[in-house]
């Protein structure tokens, strides 16, 4: 007798309504597109999400290590129930979201990656996936955790989320914060804001294809090298830091 | 008295610095004193306000100069404030100008992020009167928004105004490597859009989170020479000319016109009565736009424009790069950061740039005279000094 393992492994998929694309200005002026991102589409985001791992500050190596394995076990069909949501400004990713439904009641949040820092890209992005979670897939609340002490600030403080330390949060097993349809509701007028329906040729231009970040998040450099540089006639230890930068990248 | 001269320039990057308080200083120094071409000093004088309290370390200019190896210079640490770079320069023109020293470093430096946001504004706030304002919780944002609804009210300033000083100077960095903010902004992202009211939310309205300064860490130096010794050295003779400093009273409510900053208007009247100047001579100046209603407030003190219209000026672009006077086209504080000792130093760096023609993408065409103000307390402790290249 046979057994499709794959089929005892594969997890089965509950349905969920899909995203509904939005754009937001930032304050730079560019409009950003939010839009979903299926399987097909998930090779593209890894490739951008990898470089991430290698950079050591703000949290993104712990952050961006889970979005990749989340990622690939979305896309290999070993992750339940997961959704990914990207925001691009002119073709270009400026932040990964997902999370995933657990119950047909519950959303969990998983994570929320900037690849372009400011402008509150991360934030705009973490507003559109809990509306996605409240009001596309009906939950009345979101399990929720920040693994950094910005998302703390974003989520925990800027939403007044409510406390479930008693539900270990599937990202690490730490206490749980939730953010309940009550508390959203209460952010939509100064959180949450995005324009539908987007633009023709702004969604056109992101579906087209996920291009790289012209400026992503990169290894912290020594903010005083340049400093350091003016003094020291030979620019040893500029040159110095760009070499051990430049081996980094090599081995990474 | 004799004159003085600006022989040598150095900087940090303005952001985030995890290095020891006195090393920041140093870097900057380092690269002064390489500017100048001097090894050795007779005097250091070093801008902080927040060491003992926000980096739990006293007798910083004496951390400073050893670790430049400037044994046995005189040292001694200014606190003034956020004016207190200014003050430090103006403590090493008096050892200069005096005959005392002939050789003066002034180094201004602040490592503020060292604590949260909210440590680092009750730190500022304690420069607040303590019995009539800081007991009530006021601190600089609130200030500063009170000052502006006064403003708006009897002046006719408006947000867009704000706006406009926000955009105007947060992009300008842009042009400055050293600067804390590399992000452009637009009027239609912080205040025209139907997001901007997320992007860009109230801190203390009618001030909005664009129309603050960053809270930055960083360090600024500057070398000041006797006139032989400038000579000697061979680098550009920037003079400092004019000195002004002025105070105010320390509780804001005790003030008979709340919209009228004395001590700004004091200061550089003496400053420029001591240069021989008028503001019309002035061709770039570096206002203490710790918020944005500061730069136009200001503006109009030090007599650039008549008071009520430093937003109408600002409106014609007449502040802006290529306009009748560039004001902060480094940034200012908005954009390049407020590591409050250092600013007063950081705005002296800036003229001496830009007198010396080295602006680069920022320099003001032709500049041969400058003026700095800093601006210290909510305007009780005021330094402004004017800066003229001579050769």
């Amino acid at each position: 007798m046979s057994v499709d393992l794959e089929k005892i492994l594969r997890p089965v998929e509950s349905p969920m309504a899909p995203y509904e694309p939005k754009y937001m200005m930032l304050a730079s002026g560019e409009p950003v597109v939010v839009r979903q991102v299926f399987r097909d589409e998930i090779p593209d985001l890894l490739k951008h999400v990898e470089p991430l791992i290698h950079v050591e500050r703000d949290y993104y190596d712990v952050v961006a290590a889970r979005v990749y394995a989340e990622l690939i076990g979305y896309y290999t069909h070993r992750f339940q129930d997961q959704y990914v949501l990207a925001l691009q400004v002119d073709g270009e990713l400026a932040a990964i979201v997902n999370g995933r439904q657990v119950t047909p009641k519950l959303g969990l949040s998983l994570h929320t990656l900037a690849l372009r820092r400011g402008l509150r890209i991360g934030a705009h992005g973490f507003a559109a996936k809990m509306e996605y979670h409240i009001d596309a897939l009906g939950h009345d609340e979101v399990l929720i955790v920040a693994e950094s002490p910005i998302g703390f600030r974003r989520w925990m403080i800027e939403y007044k989320l409510e406390k479930r330390f008693d539900i270990p949060h599937e990202l690490g097993g730490v206490p749980s914060w939730a953010l309940t349809r009550e508390l959203f509701d209460r952010a939509r007028a100064s959180l949450v804001v995005g324009r539908r329906p987007v633009p023709p040729e702004l969604l056109e231009k992101a579906m087209e294809k996920i291009l790289p970040p012209s400026d992503p998040p990169t290894p912290p450099l020594d903010p005083l090298a340049a400093t350091r540089a003016l003094y020291d006639p030979t620019a040893t230890a500029l040159v110095a830091q760009r070499w051990e930068m430049e081996k980094g990248a090599q081995d990474a | 008295m004799r004159d003085v001269y600006v022989a040598g320039i150095g900087i940090t990057t303005f952001t985030r610095l995890e290095y020891p308080l006195s090393e920041i200083a140093a870097y900057a120094s380092m690269m002064a004193l390489k500017d100048a071409g001097v090894t050795e000093v007779d005097q250091l004088y070093v801008a902080n306000m927040g060491a003992p309290r926000v980096n739990h370390q006293t007798a910083l200019a004496s951390a400073v100069a050893d670790t430049l190896s400037l044994l046995p210079a005189g040292a001694a640490a200014i606190e003034n404030g956020p004016a207190s770079g200014a003050a430090a320069i103006k403590a090493g023109f008096q050892a200069v100008a005096s005959g005392l020293d002939d050789v003066v470093l002034v180094a201004g430096v602040e490592r503020m992020r060292e604590v949260n946001n909210l440590e680092a504004t009750d730190f500022i706030a304690t420069l607040t009167h303590p019995l009539t304002e800081y007991i009530y919780g006021v601190t600089l944002p609130a200030h500063a928004a009170m000052f502006t609804r006064l403003y708006m009210e009897k002046y006719g300033v408006t947000e867009r105004h704000l706006a406009m000083v926000g955009v105007k100077n947060q992009n300008a960095a842009l042009n400055n490597e050293w600067a804390h903010l590399q992000q452009e902004i637009s009027m239609e992202g912080i205040l025209d859009s139907p997001e901007a009211m997320t992007n860009n939310p109230y801190v203390a309205e009618p001030l909005r989170f664009f129309d603050a300064c960053p809270v930055s860490d960083g360090g600024a130096a500057i070398i000041l020479v006797s006139k032989e010794k400038a000579e000697e050295l061979g680098r550009p003779m920037i003079k400092l000319s004019g000195i002004g400093q002025a105070t105010d009273t320390h509780a804001v409510f005790e003030r008979e016109e709340p919209t009228d900053l004395l001590a700004v208007r004091k200061a550089a009247e003496d400053a420029f009565a001591m240069a021989g100047l008028t503001p019309d001579d002035v061709d770039v100046a570096e206002l203490h736009d710790a918020f944005t209603i500061l730069e136009i407030v200001e503006s109009e003190e030090v007599g650039f424009f008549p008071k009520g219209e430093g937003h109408l000026a600002l409106e014609k672009g007449e502040t802006a790069l290529g306009g009748k006077i560039p004001i902060n086209v480094g940034g200012g504080l908005k954009g390049r950061g407020h590591p409050v000792g250092a600013t007063g130093v950081a705005q002296a760096w800036e003229i001496v740039t830009q007198l010396r023609g080295d602006g680069g993408k920022r320099q003001v065409e032709g500049a041969r005279i400058g003026l700095t103000l800093n601006f210290g307390g909510f305007g009780n402790n005021v330094v402004c000094l004017t800066f003229v290249r001579e050769d």
